[in-house]
């Protein structure tokens, strides 16, 4: 049996409901809320600001210090609180995404601090995570030169599907789940970040990046929808 | 970390005037408002937010082998973060001193209070209890986190329900939620700081406030139907406290008790 059907009743292109909206934290220089489906992140900004220890400066450039941290009551079993080889890992890929379109040169010795929370997570957690924080980094009134946008494609047996859950992550007939989490530039769509975990034909990988262009175009736009002031709540329009 | 505080003065001045920063009276809270349902899952979560301070809770349950003293009852564990997001004075990192000070006071309210019947959290003698795991974060830091923490940390258990358990397995089925909440009683402990600046007591203070203060004293009261009692305090800061501050506590703490507890009683009610 083939994959024909997703288990949530979307079509192979479509993202989940959306939630976007800026301005949560109120301490923060920016923050966002990003939700896809039942995953569910936010992010703060604090900067920039001069960099301690001061060993780790660059007289040339300022540096983005990124955090991904995933709470203890987002998934089934409790995950122990603090940090991990992988959230460790998935911090350094999003300051990555991050920084390759902030213009760090403008900020020497300086840091700017990004802090990512997964409140509630189903698949795509980075994902929503770079969404959340790219929003943050703009609402702080950092100075980007593109916005970045994530999404995790999938290859779900044979066939390539947008915005993969929990569910999708976890399916085991025919050729299994792959998943590739992307991260594409507002403008010029070049890859930012780029994972891939499971098992993919390379003659294949191309229509997973065609998927993540489609997609990310509709991450950008709620994005920039919500940093216009919009609270973004895909469920609530869905329903009416 | 301490922060030179340049606010002091001016709030040690309005405060002699019998005034705040924010225009409220001593012993008067800011607007609490208790949300639930921040992640699904977890067994029970909720928001509080004091005026722009903003925490939230997680409970989630497991299993263990009950403590050989306590053979027949299950355990709790409480862990707070005054994470990164929440003030730039907080970096990542393990949790400070002042987040595991939070995290023991809110968990004594709550363990000596009779809040939560262990007994009821017995699978087999023994052998297998649950465990209640209360996990809090601080999301804006604008004073007063610890009261936050512990409105929070009481509504995330009263809207908390048992996932399935599997007795042949010996597994927790996570994604099965059962009707059945957790073993409360009625008895609803809450916690409120007192805060002494210059010679004025007050609670519930927003960051500036909190700052200038130089000692504080905090109060888990219940009320079990017939007498208010103190389940645990914690004094905290440099400077000690009066005699007389102690008769102010015990003479506003009932009063700032029926004042804020019936506004979060009806809340939690009110949670699903």
């Amino acid at each position: 049996m083939t994959y024909e059907k997703r288990s949530d009743g979307r079509k192979m292109d479509e993202l989940r409901p959306i939630m976007a909206k800026v301005g949560i934290i109120p301490n923060a220089d920016g923050s966002a809320l990003f939700a896809a489906g039942k995953t569910i992140a936010i992010a703060a900004v604090y900067g920039p600001k001069l960099l301690h220890p001061a060993h780790m400066k660059k007289p040339d450039r300022g540096i983005i210090r990124c955090n991904y941290n995933m709470l203890p009551f987002s998934v089934s079993e409790r995950a122990r609180p603090g940090p991990s080889r992988r959230s460790k890992e998935i911090g350094m890929v999003s300051g990555n995404a991050l920084a390759s379109v902030v213009d760090l040169k403008r900020f020497p010795n300086a840091v700017i601090d990004v802090d990512i929370m997964i409140l509630q997570a189903d698949a795509g957690t980075r994902c929503a995570g770079i969404n959340a924080a790219a929003m943050a980094l703009a609402h702080a009134g950092v100075v980007m030169k593109e916005m970045i946008s994530s999404v995790a494609i999938g290859k779900i047996d044979d066939k390539i599907v947008t915005d993969i859950t929990k569910e999708e992550e976890d399916y085991h007939d025919g050729e299994g789940a792959t998943d590739i989490p992307y991260t594409l530039t507002s403008n010029t769509k070049q890859i930012t970040h780029l994972q891939l975990d499971g098992k993919i034909q390379v003659n294949r990988l191309k229509e997973s990046y065609e998927a993540a262009k489609i997609a990310c175009e509709k991450v950008l736009d709620c994005q920039k929808r919500a940093l216009k002031g919009e609270d973004i709540d895909e469920n609530k329009e869905s329903k009416k | 970390m301490k922060i030179p505080n340049i606010n002091k003065k001016r709030v040690i001045e309005l405060l002699k005037d019998g005034k705040r920063l924010d225009d409220r009276k001593n012993y008067e809270f800011r607007d609490v408002i208790i949300e639930s349902g921040i992640s699904n899952k977890a067994e029970g979560s909720a928001r509080v937010r004091i005026g722009k301070t903003e925490v939230i809770v997680g409970v989630k349950l497991s299993t263990q082998e009950p403590y050989s003293d306590h053979a027949d009852e299950g355990t709790m564990m409480t862990g707070m973060e005054f994470s990164p997001v929440s003030g730039e004075r907080y970096e990542s990192g393990p949790p400070s001193i002042n987040a595991i000070e939070v995290s023991r006071v809110v968990d004594r309210g709550i363990r000596e209070s009779g809040f939560i019947d262990w007994k009821g959290l017995c699978i087999e003698e023994n052998k297998k209890v649950w465990s209640i795991s209360i996990d809090m974060y601080c999301i804006n830091d604008d004073g007063n986190v610890l009261d936050a923490c512990s409105i929070a940390a009481v509504s995330a258990l009263l809207i908390s329900k048992f996932p399935v358990y599997d007795k042949e397995t010996e597994m927790v089925k996570y994604d099965e939620l059962t009707d059945t909440p957790l073993p409360l009683s009625k008895n609803i402990p809450f916690a409120m700081t007192f805060y002494k600046i210059g010679e004025e007591l007050l609670v519930d203070p927003n960051r500036e406030e909190e700052d200038s203060a130089d000692s504080r004293l905090t109060l888990a009261l219940s009320h079990n139907g017939k007498d208010m009692m103190i389940n645990s305090m914690q004094k905290g800061e440099l400077i000690p406290i009066t005699g007389e501050d102690l008769d102010k506590v015990i003479e506003h703490s009932e009063k700032v008790y029926e004042a804020v507890f019936p506004g979060i009683d009806k809340q939690i009610k009110a949670l699903k």
